[in-house]
């Protein structure tokens, strides 16, 4: 578009994305690019006394972090995070949508704003309500199991237990905002369209899947690709929940690069971990592109 | 007046801090922890701050953050004049050059002192900070169950303690265990292994000696408390009430450390106080040993004018700052002529005097950390004690590989 502009536009287009631009290399670029660098260094707390102490290591943070058992496990319970949370997120907020789209639910406001208030509820204040909510002994979800039969779970102590324990909490506190896209998405859909389909007989699924989808798709596409990037980023909720363990079993790779750069202050180890997991989401999300130029989403 | 970019980045920092203390523009300013944070502006008010001693401006902070926050300080020439630290952050303080050793001058404030609590502050042959209080992990246990099984105390000999501990279990009755060592806490195992006499690291602190028949020893005993059912395969989180599951019997010897003295006169009824005592831990020869805590104060290189710190600290270290630091927070006071003579307490005396210093390199948390996940592995089936201990070495090993290279430099302490 820029080539095909005169010289005039061209310079109004740079000017006025200037401002933009400058922030992003300042708050973005350059900080990533520093902490590439940083990841090639040995920087700890023994640099932070005397800069005559960094040195140069080259791959090595990457070698030992490909040694690290810890890093794998992380990086384990981050690939179930995103395989059991990415396809329960989207069905989550997908469903919830349809629900308070229905021209058949009364209220609608009051239940959009029900299902959205968890993503606006501060973290740490859900976390606590959750964790009583998970009680082996006194909790409302293993009273509830106990009532159709099932034995108590002890949903954060049990290494099988907590990451589905984490997941559910994860699911219920941020699907209200991939709803909202959904929903937005769902009032675009054309209703001659649905009405058409409907005079041809369509029933209520075949709507839905021959219709619907593919209006929703490049909205689909999106909130894949938010949920995924969300996932692979996970770290407030095993830290305030079980900070990381029982066992190390929800340590996710932000977790770990928290603790390597931020509790043991080896931040060019920590660094190294954010390069490897900036790798993997881009990686990941080109992939998904590829995929959904495919199917004709975008 | 010249201000060089360090003081220029401390005032900017310090400025939030004059809103919300009623003296701005104090002598000094001092950064305190937790109960001792919330004492601290009585006790200074009782010792003269501001008339006959530097006034003195306090900024609380908690204890969660603490250690982090030291370190940001001294990353961005943020710190204070001196401050109250943990004394397992004392290694790395100074190996980083953020603290000034105490000048001889000072020694006399060490008298009287434990002498495993001023060996944590000992480092090359320096010491780098002035214990202020002190504490260290004892055993809790049920009085009335031990003497249901036949005991006035648990047994010092580690045979005859877990002989004991079996016994108690089953007067406790089906579903409860005899001790609670959550297996995610490392300091279980710590005591275990000082017990034991495990170095832990060899005498450089160079590279783990985990491998070590002292400490394969430790970590035997350790697995066996868990094999033979006398300790629940639980970590901290699963047990929400640790009060209310000591008083019901679900364990009956609690390793803790003094303020579980607080915790057990404030949460349990009036009626339960004669059923519980302090014990020291026990040891495979006898009375075992223990790491030495507690808090130490710091006075910061390079802070203006560290004279006007070391009068506080003095301050603090007198017997009458001694005696109020006890009265208002119910520390151990560092100077044993001010503890008190009070049941229970005899046990933290008796431990101290048996405790032993911990490896004292940066590092160290790291270690012990990983030792900690080895070792839970290791109860829950995937490693044997000797594999588990190798294990450790490896890891403490490749977490040495700078401090050696520093070894090796001559840079390191």
């Amino acid at each position: 578009v820029i080539a095909t502009g005169r010289p005039s536009e061209r310079r109004a287009g740079w000017l006025l994305s200037a401002p933009a631009l400058a922030a992003i290399t300042l708050f973005f670029l350059l900080p990533a690019l520093a902490s590439l660098a940083l990841s090639f260094t040995d920087f700890d707390i023994y640099a932070l006394s005397n800069l005559a102490n960094l040195r140069f290591i080259g791959f090595g943070n990457y070698t030992a972090l490909l040694n690290n058992p810890l890093f794998w496990q992380a990086m384990g319970n981050t690939m179930w995070f995103v395989v059991l949370g990415v396809p329960l997120l989207v069905a989550t907020s997908l469903g919830a949508a349809l629900l308070v789209n229905a021209r058949m639910l009364k209220w609608r406001p009051l239940w959009r704003v029900a299902l959205f208030a968890p993503y606006v509820t501060t973290l740490v204040a859900t976390a606590v309500v959750w964790r009583y909510l998970l009680h082996t002994r006194y909790g409302l979800i293993n009273y509830a199991l106990g009532s159709v039969g099932i034995a108590p779970i002890d949903w954060l102590g049990n290494p099988h237990a907590s990451l589905p324990a984490i997941l559910i909490f994860v699911a219920w506190k941020s699907f209200g905002y991939n709803m909202i896209i959904f929903l937005a998405a769902l009032q675009t859909v054309p209703k001659e369209l649905t009405e058409a389909a409907l005079i041809d007989g369509a029933g209520e699924w075949s709507r839905f899947r021959h219709v619907t989808l593919p209006a929703i798709a490049p909205t689909m596409l999106l909130v894949a690709i938010l949920t995924i990037s969300g996932m692979f980023q996970l770290f407030a909720e095993p830290y305030v929940m079980t900070q990381g363990g029982p066992s190390q079993s929800t340590v996710t790779v932000l977790y770990f690069m928290y603790e390597e750069g931020f509790k043991y202050w080896s931040l060019g180890s920590g660094a190294s971990v954010a390069v490897v997991l900036f790798l993997i989401i881009v990686a990941v999300t080109m992939v998904q592109l590829r995929f959904a130029k495919r199917g004709g989403a975008i | 007046v010249n201000i060089d970019r360090r003081q220029f980045v401390a005032g900017a920092a310090a400025i939030p801090l004059l809103g919300s203390c009623a003296r701005g523009g104090a002598d000094v300013e001092m950064w305190a922890m937790g109960n001792e944070a919330a004492a601290m502006p009585e006790l200074l008010a009782m010792l003269g701050a501001g008339k006959n001693l530097p006034s003195v401006s306090v900024q609380p902070l908690p204890w969660t953050a603490a250690h982090e926050k030291l370190l940001t300080g001294f990353a961005g020439g943020a710190l204070p004049a001196l401050s109250q630290v943990g004394n397992s952050w004392i290694a790395e303080l100074a190996a980083i050059g953020a603290i000034e050793p105490v000048p001889a001058a000072q020694g006399a404030m060490l008298d009287g002192q434990f002498e495993a609590v001023i060996d944590t502050c000992r480092i090359g042959n320096k010491i780098w900070a002035v214990p202020w209080y002190v504490d260290t992990r004892v055993q809790y246990y049920r009085r009335d169950l031990f003497a249901k099984a036949g005991y006035e105390a648990p047994p010092p000999r580690w045979d005859d303690w877990k002989a004991a501990l079996h016994k108690v279990k089953r007067v406790a009755g089906e579903g409860n265990y005899a001790v609670l060592m959550p297996v995610n806490e490392f300091e279980h195992l710590t005591t275990i292994a000082l017990s034991a006499k495990a170095g832990m690291l060899n005498a450089e602190g160079t590279r783990g000696a985990f491998g070590n028949p002292e400490f394969v020893a430790a970590l035997g005993f350790y697995k066996s408390l868990f094999d033979e059912g006398l300790a629940p395969l639980a970590s901290a989180t699963q047990i929400s009430n640790v009060w209310n599951e000591f008083a019901r019997g679900y364990f009956s010897v609690y390793p803790s450390g003094p303020w579980t003295i607080g915790d057990m006169k404030k949460r349990l009824p009036a009626t339960f106080q004669d059923k519980w005592g302090t014990a020291p831990n026990p040891g495979p020869e006898g009375t075992g040993a223990a790491a030495p805590g507690g808090s130490s104060l710091v006075v910061f290189r390079g802070s203006a004018n560290s004279a006007n710190s070391w009068s506080i600290i003095n301050a603090l270290l007198g017997q009458s700052g001694q005696d109020t630091l006890q009265k208002l927070t119910g520390d151990l006071p560092a100077r044993k002529a001010s503890w008190i003579a009070a049941p229970n307490i005899a046990a933290f005396a008796t431990q101290l005097e048996n405790a032993r210093a911990l490896p004292k390199v940066p590092e160290w948390e790291r270690i012990v950390s990983e030792m900690q996940i080895v070792a839970e592995r290791m109860l829950r089936g995937q490693f044997s004690v000797k594999q588990a201990a190798a294990e450790i070495d490896v890891r403490a090993n490749r977490l040495l590989e700078k401090r050696r290279w520093m070894v090796e430099k001559g840079r390191a302490l």
